[in-house]
């Protein structure tokens, strides 16, 4: 692999707190390897800025190898950047080449406020999962692991639906800011196990009521989540989301 | 004298007869019981979960956005659980003895025995909160090897393992949340413990996002704050990690075991230039199916592929006949140094070993052919099927690898190189967990006692579930049984105001220097005299060096270190700032430990103590015994220490040969 250096232009959404109005700031970085991953492209530019004396960028992050979820920003128009399956923290500055200019915000959504910069609150997905995102056993209730068998195709499918990070580029990227692909991946994740067969009916339905009361939209079932989701998540388990929302809505037997 | 009150009696008996004798409290009393849990990672989340179902009042505090964030989140390759699932001769005393000796005989008998026991509940537990374990076609749950065993124990969820535990005990918590008996405070970071009359009682926390400080009391407080290898700049650790609440409760009283036994993980992706922010690890499970070796010539700069099979040395499979690629994590990362330090290095850097999976690809293709009743196929179609069961067994990793190197590993062998990974040593605990500030206990990393000296992989995971999900519901309440007379103490009480005070004045203190340089440029400064002279060899002048270098740097810092911003605000340079500070007390810690134990154990390495053949050699005679570290004001610190007893392992020259 060849590597290179590049100059670029980054264009910041800067605000300095939720009732600030911001906007945006234009800074020059110089020297970018094409080794750096994205993050450590802001690294550079931060202590830039804390060399002259001026506020770094605030911008969440965590465990820079894609899978704690904190990292969001939106990348020339897209959450996570150009790359697919990608979170920020994994993309690399060779998506990008020398003279560049490159267009930084945070996610944006009603239910998801600015605190700072790149910033967001994205807790919402905490009450959520508070909602019903679990399935109500105590610590000691157990039986063996290995007493219910479960088919390793459906076994498969809830891992691949449970391997969502909570991240939020669904809702960032969404027209009507909603959370389905997020809460389809938990419902789903959950409804396809037996163990979640005992609260099936309710977790549905409080989980949608609680992300209504949050703020976020509808769904309109447009596809843009499942493209920028960066584990994947397929749009699947909105339909899988949707079925158990009807089946609970119209069921009598609760 | 310290006492680890290990119970009496035979030591498979040692934790069932604790729990049935231990005090109770009963359901009324522990409505007012509260019980402060930091960090919510696999123990803490854990933790917190259990006591709230118990009926405890909890509450909860992460710096990340989120709970679900905290950095068990990335672990990847599994869990240990002795089911003997697979018939292969497990047992509760095998995880036991294989952790004892993987640990090189550095770690308390009782606390692995106990750890052994339970491993097998934490499976039960997880698959009851829907945890999806990888499965075989039957349906039953499918196990793995892991390095530094025999038998196959290790529960996976592809690379993700870590991912779905915690998601589980988040769940479980967000529950707990729901139901009012957990209250959760994410983007708030401990900066004090407050203790009263001897007895941790609460602690200082910092709203991160307002920047305001705030009181809790507790009748106890659990510490679930993880690892400190952040101390060396670069690890693989998340960039938050830090041990600030375990230096902050080390510096109200509790002493500090084994400080410098760090991990460092074989297989991690090399550094690729200064402007490294981490280092990122390619899980343990890689080595089950993936062959290391360095070319047989020195310098050798030709490609990978251009090296023929006679010209490559497979070095741990020619050192350790029996357990090959996959002796423990010490020992492979140290042989990768010694090929890197003898000229035998890859890559631009010369600092990497190739991880290859030429033959892995090769053998499941033929597997595949079988299977597929293709007899007659070409090499093309082998290596398409191979690459293809390779894909299904790994393929997050390799695009992982993908995303970082831009070299496509199906095709090319992977660099990889040792990186910091995780810290054995911690807080020291006594077998209830409880450190040696009454009411205040230490869970999962942040404690030091069931890994000794080296930590097998896939049992990190074990160990925090185990502390949280079954050690500590039963044994903090042997305690709290003695204070269900305590009333709540009004944060008013003037132990909380000048907690808050010492926090504050911190605070503006490090804000006031106004220097010139960067909180990162002295945290990179750090790590590099940690990784140089306290990382995987050691010898005493270096470590002697260290220590001044360490003190220097910590003056230069509070003259110089510039924080921008202000104090009531969201201000991550200043949370760095207050972390960074604490990490370069700990480092001198780290160095005087490293210093004192005149021996080579697990992933403590002191070149002046090794075999003719470079293994690690101890000292039996004088260092079994765990360093637990008082704090005596600054640079200033007694050692005392801990006698380990093996009543039932006998202590041997770790062999995997």
């Amino acid at each position: 692999m060849e590597h290179y250096n590049m100059n670029l232009t980054v264009e910041v959404w800067r605000q300095k707190n939720k009732d600030d109005k911001g906007g945006f700031k234009s800074y020059k970085v110089k020297d970018i390897s094409s080794e750096m991953s994205f993050l450590e492209m802001f690294d550079v530019l931060n202590e830039q800025l804390v060399h002259n004396g001026e506020e770094p960028i605030a911008f969440d992050h965590d465990c820079r190898e894609g899978i704690c979820g904190a990292c969001s920003m939106y990348i020339n128009g897209k959450p996570h950047g150009p790359w697919a399956a990608t979170t920020t923290c994994q993309l690399h500055m060779r998506a990008f080449k020398d003279g560049d200019t490159i267009v930084v915000e945070p996610w944006r959504a009603k239910a998801f406020p600015v605190i700072k910069d790149l910033v967001t609150d994205r807790s919402a997905f905490d009450r959520i999962i508070a909602a019903g995102g679990y399935v109500s056993v105590n610590t000691g209730n157990a039986v063996d692991g290995n007493s219910l068998p479960i088919e390793k195709e459906k076994a498969d499918s809830a891992f691949a639906a449970a391997a969502c990070i909570g991240c939020g580029a669904c809702v960032a990227i969404c027209k009507n800011s909603s959370a389905n692909l997020f809460i389809g991946a938990k419902v789903s994740h959950l409804a396809l196990l037996p163990q979640g067969e005992p609260e099936r009916r309710t977790r549905v339905i409080n989980m949608i009521e609680q992300a209504d009361k949050e703020g976020f939209g509808a769904c309109t079932v447009t596809g843009a989540c499942e493209a920028v989701c960066p584990k994947e998540i397929s749009i699947a388990n909105i339909a899988r989301l949707n079925k158990e929302y009807m089946n609970a809505s119209f069921s009598s037997d609760k | 004298m310290l006492d680890a009150k290990i119970p009496a009696g035979p030591l498979d008996q040692k934790w069932s007869k604790y729990k049935s004798t231990c005090k109770l409290v009963n359901p009324a009393n522990k409505r007012k019981l509260e019980i402060i849990v930091i960090g919510t990672g696999l123990a803490g989340a854990s933790a917190a979960a259990s006591l709230g179902e118990l009926g405890y009042k909890v509450k909860a505090f992460c710096f990340q956005d989120s709970p679900r964030r905290a950095h068990s989140i990335a672990a990847q390759g599994g869990i240990n659980a002795a089911k003997n699932y697979q018939n292969d001769g497990d047992s509760t005393y095998r995880l036991f003895y294989d952790t004892i000796k993987g640990g090189d005989y550095r770690a308390r008998e009782a606390n692995v025995h106990r750890l052994a026991e339970v491993s097998a509940n934490i499976i039960d537990q997880c698959v009851a909160q829907g945890v999806p374990f990888a499965r075989e076609y039957g349906g039953l749950l499918s196990n793995r090897s892991f390095g530094g065993t025999q038998v196959q124990r290790t529960f996976y969820a592809a690379g993700q393992t870590g991912q779905q535990l915690l998601i589980g005990a988040y769940q479980a918590l967000e529950r707990q949340v729901a139901l009012g008996n957990v209250k959760m405070y994410s983007r708030h970071e401990m900066l004090e413990v407050v203790v009263i009359d001897g007895k941790a009682r609460g602690i200082i926390a910092r709203d991160l996002v307002s920047g305001k400080l705030e009181r809790h009391f507790g009748h106890a407080v659990l510490l679930c704050s993880g690892g400190y290898g952040n101390v060396f700049y670069l690890s693989t650790n998340a960039m938050g990690s830090n041990v600030t609440a375990a230096w902050k409760a080390h510096k109200k009283g509790a002493y500090f075991g084994n400080p410098c036994m760090t991990q460092i993980h074989p297989t991690c992706i090399p550094v690729s230039g200064d402007h490294q922010s981490k280092l990122t690890l390619m899980s343990e499970s890689l080595r089950n199916d993936g062959r290391i070796w360095v070319p047989k010539k020195q310098n050798d700069t030709r490609r990978p592929n251009e090296i023929a099979e006679e010209e490559r040395d497979y070095y741990l499979e020619r050192r350790y006949p029996a357990f090959g690629n996959l002796v423990p994590r010490d020992v492979a990362s140290r042989a990768a140094k010694e090929r890197c330090d003898a000229g035998y290095g890859v890559g631009s850097s010369r600092q990497a070993v190739y991880l290859d999976y030429a033959d892995a690809i090769q053998r499941y293709g033929k597997i595949e052919l079988g299977k597929q009743g293709l007899d007659t196929a070409d090499a093309a179609t082998i290596t398409r099927l191979g690459k293809e069961v390779v894909k299904e067994k790994y393929g997050n990793l390799f695009d992982m690898y993908e995303k970082i190197t831009g070299e496509n590993p199906y095709e090319v062998p992977m660099r990889i190189y040792p990186a910091v990974h995780y810290t054995m040593g911690g807080l020291w605990v006594d077998y209830n967990l409880m450190t040696t500030v009454p009411g205040l206990y230490a869970l999962g990393e942040a404690n030091f006692s069931d890994h000794g000296a080296n930590r097998l992989g896939a049992s990190a995971l074990m160990q925090g579930l185990a502390d949280g999900y079954f050690v500590i519901p039963y044994t903090i309440g042997d305690y709290l049984a003695d204070e269900i007379r305590t009333a709540n103490i009004p944060t008013d009480h003037p132990a909380f105001v000048a907690a808050e005070k010492e926090v504050s004045d911190r605070i503006n203190k490090l804000m006031g220097i106004n220097g010139s340089q960067s909180v990162e440029s002295f945290h990179k400064r750090l790590g590099k005299i940690m990784w140089d002279k306290c990382g995987m060899a050691r010898n005493a002048k270096g470590l002697q060096e260290a220590i001044q270098e360490i003190r220097a740097l910590r003056e230069e810092f509070w003259k110089d270190v510039r924080i921008p911003g202000a104090v009531a605000e969201y201000n991550p340079e200043l949370d760095k700032a207050n972390r960074v500070a604490d990490f370069m007390e700990l480092g001198e810690l780290m160095c005087m430990d490293a210093l004192d134990r005149n021996e080579s154990c697990g992933g403590h390495f002191r070149e002046e103590f090794q075999t003719e053949e470079g293994e690690a050699l101890r000292d039996d005679a004088n260092y079994m015994y765990v360093s637990a570290w008082q704090y005596a004001g600054t640079n200033n610190w007694q050692l005392h220490k801990e006698p380990l007893n093996y009543e039932v392992v006998k202590p041997s020259q770790r062999s995997y040969k």
